[in-house]
């Protein structure tokens, strides 16, 4: 039953035609499985998992509500915080770090009947897009052993895909949860920056982060961001609107909708083959009604550039409290205080990671300040103006997920820059805070990899990108394709 | 110092505010406690961890702001200021950069007579950090948390200050104010009011400011007047040497006397600030700030006022009493007591000053006896139970132990003798055994009763009247 999607699950435990401990059990065979395939867990909490498979029946069988994720099993990726769990960012420094709380999302899905089944291989710190910089392993893509599962939230994008959960949680900055479901072939979205808290979520740049889920169609996306949207008090940046039901929006009819396509921005860099599917996804809509319209995005292109001054200067901040005194990885031998700290941060961060720590205290660094981060906040706000100016005249943006497929290892990992380009698409949604959504559209031609159409909505409206989004699954038939393993 | 050198000097002043909890989180601020016991996940800085701003701290600052005549910002902003240290679990200072909460202030100072305003350049809020602890049995350096995330303000000065006693006078307002405030307890000692000295020195006439030093963490008046003079000197010998001042962090050792480098501008941190990303900005309404003006309470000089209209005190006492408003709290409890303002004056501004000076006191809150206590000693001496002789006494007693001055009494037997056919048999007593004195009397040697009586308080272990002593003496000796 480890195929079956997160609402076929939970009602079939709510109709007790199962029993939570044997969706349990059996999503940990799969697991045995297929694991030692894809590796993409790098700890598993079992333990709690059956205790709370077992407390969660009991309840159910004396009638009580189990919650909306009543009984269904969920992989989180190790950046997110669980009360005296490993939390380890797949980071040498965080190896043995266990979390002393738990991070407000955790708390909201065991509140709405979730068990939470363990934690996912990532990119270290999030940084990357293959999961190939995470210190533990490299988790394969489940379509393709050879090929990344992209990154940076690569580990829970690949149990969805594989089945070894029926949804998951990542993060993403600047596409870490769009590019690797658009690699996998599973739904991935963002939501709006502030809708989820991120209070337990171990910062990469805060400014940009955001939790979302994985799901294995439109519907399990609609009921997960129902449980973990919301105002916490914990998370000052965290929005107080009114949160809606997602799931009513899923079967809103898209006639008359509009679609905008930033034909000029998708111009260079993207793969025949992916724009291929591109075209095909968009000729769906117009078959469905919907209105296409050709808008500019001019400041787009230098998203990417902006990216990478905000985001590694919020960094090199923010992971500075990896010094080795308090918690996390210290070096054996050392001569002083500031021998402590460089031997530990050299030996506990890997390459990835200390480049951008290094290009983040050179952009703040005194006389620098002003020619990158200053302007790169005034970048950022052109760039949010752009989008603002768009969604006067659309409802959604379409533009593919990511310029390729996922690529071989080693293919663009011993390059960075090449690797970056790979987040040109979904880059700008995270400088502008906006909610957007990665959906199977197909594969190509050549090497058989999955490819993700990309829905990008104005703040808070979730609710069109879902609407959208389901009428194309409606549609079609890529949802439901699964790899071989 | 020599004439021909002007000293220009600007504070920088450091006040953790007296919230219940801390700046980011909801962890108790009280002083004391075990390590490690006053800190959670947030203010140890663990990973993931997201701060929400105090709204007291704002308060707090505003109202300091409006009270030393700032502007108050419509818009601020909290940056951070990153530097490695252990007693920095962030790695990272949350504090103010370009936009602080309070600008373009002053406080008025009066020192010789002469009044001067000391321009205020700007109040911003911030954390402080933690404690380091070495201990020399073993060698290592151990980390207490629980000041981390404190919350405190830094209040800067304009380089107004020409000298110690200038200093002093603007510590002494900044510090009134605050207490006034009731928003900083002030207490030197354990660093909730601390200072750094910015000093320079140019001959007179220059306008171009010379090179300045820092001295830094300095936290008693003591300490910043004696780290003044000395830096003064230094710099100024240095100069006449043909010697340079080099831009530098200095650090003051009080019991040697003596200030020493620290690091030079050239290891100088590069703090990195940039716009604290996971609070939003501070934006303040205008009736938020008439609303914090509503509420600024009675302030040194309108209490000053008072006393001299309501306990007709003399302008010095009012002054002295009401620069702290600790002293000026006392003064209002024993005076309710005993209703005698201008003998409470004396007793605070004399002796209670001056043992608190002599001790490792921080101010009057210290003292273990009550402002009724001080009150029911003036009502014993006025009732004559004792004299003023034996009230320093009793006085001693209870700043030493803080007993009720009636215990001490009672329990010392220490009631003065006004039974004059008891104080008479003393008299002759004492007369009879000191026929020289008796004789230099005679010979016109008035001094010759002060010995006398000298003998007789002697006798009575001081627990005799001394009007009636002296009364009986004249008649006895006129009688031989």
């Amino acid at each position: 039953m480890y195929e079956l999607t997160l609402h076929e699950i939970r009602d079939k435990i709510k109709n007790k035609e199962v029993k939570i401990i044997d969706v349990v059990n059996d999503i940990y065979s799969r697991i045995d499985k297929v694991e030692p395939k894809i590796e993409a867990y790098v700890s598993f909490t079992k333990e709690t998992a059956i205790k709370r498979a077992n407390e969660l029946q009991e309840k159910l069988d004396n009638g009580e509500d189990i919650g909306p994720l009543g009984g269904v099993p969920i992989a989180i990726k190790d950046n997110i915080c669980i009360d005296g769990t490993k939390t380890t960012c797949s980071s040498k420094m965080l190896e043995n770090f266990v979390a002393p709380y738990n991070a407000t999302v955790i708390n909201k899905l065991v509140e709405a009947g979730a068990i939470i089944i363990g934690k996912t291989n990532m990119d270290e710190f999030a940084m990357g897009s293959s999961t190939a910089t995470s210190y533990f392993k490299n988790t394969k893509n489940p379509w393709n052993l050879e090929r990344v599962p992209g990154g940076s939230s690569g580990g829970s994008a690949a149990v969805v895909s594989s089945d070894m959960a029926y949804a998951s949680l990542g993060s993403d900055t600047g596409g870490s949860i769009r590019q690797p479901a658009s690699y996998c072939s599973v739904v991935g979205m963002k939501p709006t920056y502030g809708t989820v808290s991120r209070f337990g979520l171990i910062a990469f740049a805060s400014s940009l982060d955001q939790i979302g889920p994985f799901t294995k169609d439109v519907e399990d996306m609609a009921i997960m961001l129902n449980a973990i949207t919301g105002k916490d008090k914990m998370d000052t940046t965290s929005v107080d609107i009114e949160y809606p039901d997602y799931t009513k929006a899923l079967d809103k009819d898209i006639k008359g909708m509009t679609i905008g396509i930033p034909t000029k921005f998708l111009g260079e860099g993207l793969n025949q083959e992916v724009k291929q599917r591109f075209e095909e996804a968009i000729e769906v809509y117009k078959s469905l009604g919907a209105n296409i319209k050709e808008i500019d995005l001019d400041y787009a292109k230098y998203a990417l550039a902006t990216y990478y001054i905000i985001s590694t200067a919020e960094a090199s901040s923010n992971l500075a409290r990896f010094d080795g005194i308090k918690y996390g990885h210290r070096a054996e031998d050392f001569e002083d205080l500031i021998d402590l700290y460089k031997k530990s941060r050299t030996e506990g961060f890997g390459t990835e990671v200390k480049r951008r720590i290094m290009l983040g205290t050179y952009v703040l660094s005194s006389g620098y300040y002003d020619a990158y981060y200053k302007r790169a906040g005034q970048v950022r706000t052109l760039i949010i103006e752009d989008f603002k100016k768009a969604f006067k005249d659309v409802d959604v943006i379409a533009l593919p997920t990511a310029p390729n497929v996922s690529f071989k290892f080693g293919e663009k990992t011993e390059n960075p820059l090449e690797m970056y380009l790979e987040d040109i698409f979904t880059v700008p949604v995270n400088i502008a805070g906006l909610p957007a959504l990665s959906i199977p559209c197909g594969f190509a031609e050549t090497s058989k990899m999955p490819v993700g159409l990309q829905l990008i909505g104005n703040l808070f409206e979730e609710e069109k990108i879902l609407s959208v989004a389901h009428a194309f699954e409606k549609n079609t038939e890529h949802h439901n394709m699964k790899p071989n393993i | 110092m020599r004439e021909d050198y002007e000293v220009i000097i600007g504070l920088e002043v450091h006040a953790e505010l007296s919230t219940k909890t801390k700046i980011y989180c909801s962890c108790t601020t009280e002083f004391g406690g075990d390590p490690n016991t006053h800190c959670c996940p947030i203010c140890t800085g663990m990973p993931g961890v997201l701060p929400v701003l105090n709204e007291k701290v704002v308060e707090y600052a505003v109202k300091m702001g409006i009270a030393t005549n700032c502007e108050i910002a419509k818009f601020s902003k909290q940056d951070r200021k990153n530097y490695f240290y252990p007693d920095l679990p962030k790695a990272f200072q949350t504090s103010q950069y370009d936009l602080p909460l309070c600008e373009h202030g002053y406080v008025e100072i009066s020192v010789n007579g002469k009044n001067k305003k000391i321009g205020i350049t700007r109040i911003h809020i911030e954390e402080d950090a933690g404690k380091l602890i070495h201990d020399a049995y073993t060698g290592d350096t151990l980390v207490d948390m629980n000041r981390c995330a404190v919350p405190l303000i830094e209040i800067v000065s304009e380089p107004d200050i020409r000298n110690a006693d200038e200093a002093i006078a603007y510590m002494q307002a900044l510090k009134s104010t605050l207490e006034y405030l009731e928003i900083c307890d002030c207490k030197m000692q354990e660093g909730s009011l601390r200072c750094d000295v910015n000093l320079s020195v140019r001959k007179k006439g220059e306008t171009k400011f010379g090179t300045r030093t820092e001295t830094k963490n300095l936290n008693s008046f003591k300490a910043i007047a004696r780290s003044i003079e000395f830096e003064t000197n230094r710099q100024i010998k240095e100069l006449e040497n043909g010697g340079t001042i080099y831009q530098e962090t200095r650090r003051w050792d009080d019991d040697k006397g003596v200030g020493y480098a620290m690091r030079s501008k050239e290891d100088a941190h590069d703090y990195r600030y940039f716009p604290e990303p996971d609070l939003a900005p501070i934006i303040l309404s205008e009736e938020y700030v008439e609303k914090m003006k509503a509420e600024i309470p009675e302030m040194q000089f309108a209490r000053k006022q008072r006393y001299i209209n309501e306990y007709s005190l003399p302008e010095y006492d009012a002054d002295q009493i009401t620069s702290s408003k600790y002293m000026a709290d006392f003064f209002e409890k024993a005076e309710a007591k005993c209703k005698n303002a201008k003998i409470v004056s004396n007793w605070l501004m004399g002796d209670i000053s001056r043992k608190i000076n002599e001790s490792e006191m921080n101010d009057i809150r210290d003292v273990k006896f009550t402002a009724e206590d001080l009150g029911e000693l003036i009502i014993l001496i006025d009732k004559g139970t004792i004299s003023s002789a034996i009230a320093k006494k009793v006085f001693d007693e209870m700043f030493e132990t803080g007993k009720k001055p009636e215990d001490i009494v009672k329990e010392k037997g220490l009631v003065q003798i006004t039974d004059e056919n008891a104080i008479k048999e003393i008299v002759v007593k004492v007369i009879g055994e000191n026929p020289q004195s008796v004789a230099d009397y005679k010979a016109g040697k008035d001094k010759a009763i002060g010995f006398i009586v000298g003998q007789v308080m002697k006798a009575s272990k001081g627990k005799a009247n001394p009007g009636i002593v002296n009364k009986l003496i004249i008649e006895e000796l006129n009688d031989k």
